[in-house]
């Protein structure tokens, strides 16, 4: 065995792949949901849900409020159980974690700074030290908060903070990415210039993405597919893909006919159900 | 024509900070007692067989420190009270903690916890006295008692209290137990912890003087009493007076030491 710098050949290249932009063979996980359902007591919440993500989508599903559009994000997480259903997630990567999610509002820790917030799933996976300080110094680089690394989340302003939270979830290397309408507190000036961060950021390795929104504009604008939800019980109403192309821009996406009329399709039917949604 | 012009407050020079002032304030009032005090002495407002003039008490302080007497009983005061701190707070701690992650613990330990916490602590000295006998451990179990309960239901609640996404959050990374009460738990609920440690160690103070005044041949609840029985009346007013000078100085020590643990607690 050599030692020296190549002593950390093990754990090393799988990691530091995802610094080179040019990863050939970058690992993704598939994801299969057949049939989910989910009650909370009387509630239900999801009403069987089957529908299959591939490697590297970039997933959305919109759906009224309490359409069980997060309790699903928080099922696939793994932090609500299944009534009944199955979810197979493929992983090619047995070292990855499965998944790490960016969670709405604010859930960067006050009491780490910025880098120790960002470095948290690596210190849990005791990932070595020259490791951590090389992915976390990249995605820092990458969201911008390279000079507020010592800095604690209260002394950030809310766009600053979700950016941490991108940050934690890339640096921890995962198979998926769950987000829960992470951009929804924010004003629309800093979505706008967060959403436009996140594409660039996910353009690197294009892993899985499952993102939660109730904003039509964001879903076209970030996804490949979007799933749209009834109001409760959560069913799936209807698929739509985004075939536009990559990398996007919002200025040219926005003076194209074919935005508007993606849109304009799946406004018509989100509106029922938010309406059916009002009046229960 | 006329323009209004919006006040922007005094000059530079003459402001104050509201800090600053707020420190002034806090020396003026004690002063201002201590004065008014030695006046009243002076004049014969007030008997000084039991309230001597200021001036004589501190005389009779200067004259103990000289001896050594009053350093040797303020150090084995301080003593008993820092083992009982460490000695209530640490279990207290990791009892809070538990209790507050962890449901059935929490079940377990509440009825007994609200059970014994109403008891007058000094009630449970002469338990303390059989128990431990009339050495250091009656009086270093009577703090750890006085601390323990302030503590335990602080960390109970500052841990109970932590934003649920936080945990999600320690879940979704894979932190284990052990982390999560280090990155989580411990970190999320120190600031009330905190607060739980001031409470009980003011009642550590409370409960060392009592405890000293029964069972010890030191401390300044010993100098206290042994005071009031040869009427040694200056002696007793320097024991009070230390005993409030420990309880400032701790308060003010421990709020800088807040400063230092919790540097992310917004001003």
């Amino acid at each position: 065995m050599k030692f020296g710098p190549g002593k950390f050949r093990g754990n090393m290249p799988r990691l530091l792949a995802k610094l080179d932009p040019a990863d050939p063979l970058p690992a993704r996980a598939a994801i299969r949901i057949r049939d989910l359902r989910k009650r909370f007591g009387q509630l239900t919440a999801i009403d069987g849900v089957s529908v299959e993500i591939a490697h590297g989508e970039f997933f959305m599903i919109v759906g009224p409020s309490g359409c069980g559009k997060t309790t699903l994000l928080r099922i696939l997480a793994g932090l609500d159980s299944v009534t009944s259903g199955t979810i197979e997630i493929e992983t090619p990567n047995s070292q990855r974690p499965m998944n790490s999610m960016i969670f709405q509002g604010d859930s960067i820790f006050p009491w780490m700074t910025v880098w120790d917030n960002a470095a948290y799933g690596l210190k849990m996976r005791r990932i070595s030290r020259p490791v951590i300080k090389d992915v976390v110094g990249h995605y820092l680089a990458r969201t911008g908060l390279t000079r507020f690394a010592k800095y604690y989340p209260h002394q950030l302003s809310g766009g600053m903070r979700q950016r941490v939270s991108i940050a934690r979830a890339f640096a921890n290397d995962p198979e998926i990415l769950l987000m829960d309408e992470p951009f929804s507190a924010l004003d629309a000036q800093n979505k706008l210039l967060l959403q436009e961060e996140l594409l660039r950021i996910w353009e690197e390795h294009k892993k899985t993405v499952v993102f939660i929104t109730h904003s039509v504009d964001e879903a076209v604008f970030l996804g490949d597919r979007i799933m749209v939800m009834t109001a409760q019980p959560g069913r799936v109403k209807t698929f739509v893909p985004v075939p536009l192309p990559r990398p996007r821009d919002i200025m040219e996406l926005q003076k194209s006919p074919q935005y508007g009329e993606l849109i304009a399709h799946i406004w018509s039917s989100l509106r029922e159900e938010v309406q059916r949604a009002r009046a229960q | 024509m006329s323009a209004q012009t919006i006040s922007s407050g005094p000059p530079a020079a003459a402001r104050i900070s509201a800090r600053t002032r707020d420190r002034l304030l806090n020396v003026i009032s004690p002063l201002g007692l201590l004065i008014v005090w030695e006046l009243a002495a002076h004049f014969g407002f007030i008997d000084t067989r039991f309230f001597p003039a200021p001036s004589s008490v501190i005389a009779t302080m200067i004259e103990m420190l000289r001896t050594g007497e009053l350093v040797a009983h303020t150090a084995i005061s301080l003593q008993r009270l820092a083992y009982g701190t460490v000695l209530g707070g640490i279990p207290a701690l990791v009892l809070g903690i538990a209790m507050g992650l962890n449901r059935p613990i929490r079940a377990l330990f509440d009825p007994l916890i609200a059970a014994t916490y109403p008891v007058p602590k000094s009630a449970i000295l002469p338990l303390a006295l059989l128990i431990f006998g009339l050495g250091e451990g009656s009086k270093i179990f009577m703090v750890a008692i006085g601390v323990f309960f302030p503590v335990v239901i602080n960390t109970t609640t500052g841990v109970l209290e932590i934003n649920k996404i936080y945990l999600d959050v320690g879940r979704n990374y894979k932190a284990n137990r052990w982390n999560t009460f280090w990155t989580i738990a411990l970190p999320g609920a120190l600031p009330v912890i905190m607060t739980g440690f001031k409470l009980g160690i003011g009642i550590g103070l409370v409960l060392i003087a009592v405890a000293e005044m029964v069972g010890a041949k030191s401390g300044l609840g010993y100098l206290i009493w042994s005071a009031w029985s040869t009427f040694a009346v200056e002696q007793m007013y320097v024991g009070l007076f230390v005993i409030a000078i420990i309880g400032f100085l701790l308060t003010l020590g421990l709020n800088e030491l807040e400063r230092v643990v919790i540097p992310w607690k917004a001003e």
